[in-house]
């Protein structure tokens, strides 16, 4: 091999790049890590299905927002014709009370931070 | 025909997850094997290949040049163009690898009236290159959010300031926009100009397709119809603690997306991709221009049996001598 010492730092540098992850997880000792949600006792009162709310309730809070702010609209008609009010703080977080153990767990796990805690307060929160 | 063959190609893929994921059910092979396979044998395809490289000696020195070469000491010398030493190649390196320095170069010949041949500076494929390529790789590192927990600051910073406009929900990533953008741009360029579609083999558009396919799912996933990405994360984290898992629930697309991956870090080693390791192995880029300065000897030379005229005057000097030729020695 011509070069070697060159070449072989630059696959040195290769794998370490194409491995961080791997030694990443070692060096923090969380790759086993899976969030558990803390779920809300009474199920069932929720505003829709869950398999709807687990994919959507970015889009179903987005629209929420839009009509409260935007329109006035405050009244949300959930499909099976129950109503309830739309409102992050006091319809959801009614039953999810603690956005640690709930929003928090799946939004860190994969890195999203949703701007609803610019202005929302978790009520939880302000108690402390 | 190269082309249907390429897109055909990739769609035959893609019908393959259908049917294993979804009519037959092999999600752990999916969804385990091929990932963990594609992980050793991109890794193996990269040192093999490289290191046949390097194998090749590189006997004389070939850089490109387009600057004074280090010459006497009251003649300025263009380290960057004609580099005299590793600072020289090291800067040229990093702005070629960089910023596509030698492609900005690029120029177009055209047959004015007159006739005039005029040869005109052509920087799209500079900007489609450098856009297709830069976004590419905030894509891939933006992806480590899946591989590493907890996701590290520096990912989120580059996730946060990709989708800085904070347009659209979930945000849209400009990089998402201008990936998508460039790739069409890389595609049409083949397409549309008669000598490039000409020269085009499958293996030009093969990529290009199969890169389309993983930016389409992808953006298909985060945008439109949801995947399970807790699952996702947990197999992809699976797959690196050696202990994997196959979340139920997570959609045909992300397996779609997964596979088409798959097959590129698969065909990267023994593709036209490799030139991300053979950019550094340009004898025309890393080489420093020191033809005069330095003695570069081929390291294949043999010692040359040689046969002088001394020698040879020597063996017939007594046939030269009676045929009266001119000696050099009596």
């Amino acid at each position: 091999m011509y070069d070697s010492g060159k070449v072989i730092t630059g696959i040195i540098v290769f794998l370490i790049i194409i491995t961080f992850p791997v030694w990443y997880n070692v060096a923090r000792g969380k790759a086993n890590y899976v969030p558990e949600l803390e779920y809300p006792v009474d199920t069932g009162r929720c505003v829709a299905d869950s398999a709807y709310i687990r994919a959507y309730h970015m889009d179903l809070l987005n629209t929420w927002r839009d009509q409260v702010v935007r329109e006035g609209i405050r009244v949300y008609r959930a499909a099976d014709g129950r109503t309830f009010e739309m409102s992050l703080s006091n319809t959801c977080m009614n039953c999810h009370q603690s956005k640690e153990n709930f929003c928090d767990k799946c939004h860190d796990y994969l890195s999203v931070s949703p701007y609803c805690w610019d202005c929302h307060i978790d009520p939880k929160e302000l108690k402390r | 025909m190269h082309l249907f063959f390429s897109l055909a190609a990739v769609l035959v893929l893609l019908i393959l997850v259908f049917i294993g994921v979804d009519v037959v059910g092999w999600r752990y092979l999916f969804g385990v094997v091929i990932p963990i396979a594609t992980i050793i044998s991109f890794i193996l395809g990269m040192l093999y290949r490289v290191i046949k490289w390097a194998r090749s000696p590189v006997p004389f020195r070939i850089p490109t040049t387009c600057g004074q070469q280090k010459s006497l000491s009251w003649i300025k010398a263009g380290n960057l163009e004609s580099p005299h030493n590793i600072w020289g190649v090291l800067g040229r390196m990093v702005l070629e690898v960089l910023f596509f320095r030698s492609l900005f170069r690029n120029t177009k010949v055209s047959l004015k009236e007159g006739p005039r041949l005029v040869y005109g500076s052509t920087k799209w494929l500079w900007l489609g290159g450098l856009v297709f390529h830069w976004s590419f790789l905030v894509i891939f590192v933006r992806h480590f959010k899946f591989f590493a927990e907890p996701v590290p600051a520096w990912v989120m910073a580059l996730q946060n300031l990709d989708g800085f406009f904070q347009v659209g929900l979930p945000i849209i990533y400009l990089t998402d926009i201008a990936f998508l953008a460039a790739l069409t741009f890389l595609l049409l360029r083949r397409l549309v100009d008669p000598k490039l579609r000409y020269i085009s083999l499958a293996a030009d558009y093969f990529p290009l397709f199969l890169i389309i396919g993983i930016a389409v799912t992808g953006i298909l996933m985060r945008y439109f119809t949801k995947v399970d990405i807790v699952g996702i994360k947990e197999m992809a984290m699976g797959w690196l603690n050696l202990a994997p898992v196959v979340p139920a629930g997570i959609g045909t697309l992300f397996y779609m997306h997964l596979f088409l991956v798959c097959c590129l870090f698969i065909y990267f080693p023994f593709s036209k991709l490799l030139h991300m390791a053979g950019v550094f192995f340009s004898p025309t880029r890393n080489l420093a221009n020191t033809n005069r300065v330095k003695r570069h000897v081929n390291p294949w030379d043999y010692s040359v049996k040689v046969h002088t005229y001394e020698e040879y005057e020597d063996e017939f000097r007594d046939v030269m001598k009676a045929a009266e030729m001119p000696l050099e020695k009596e």
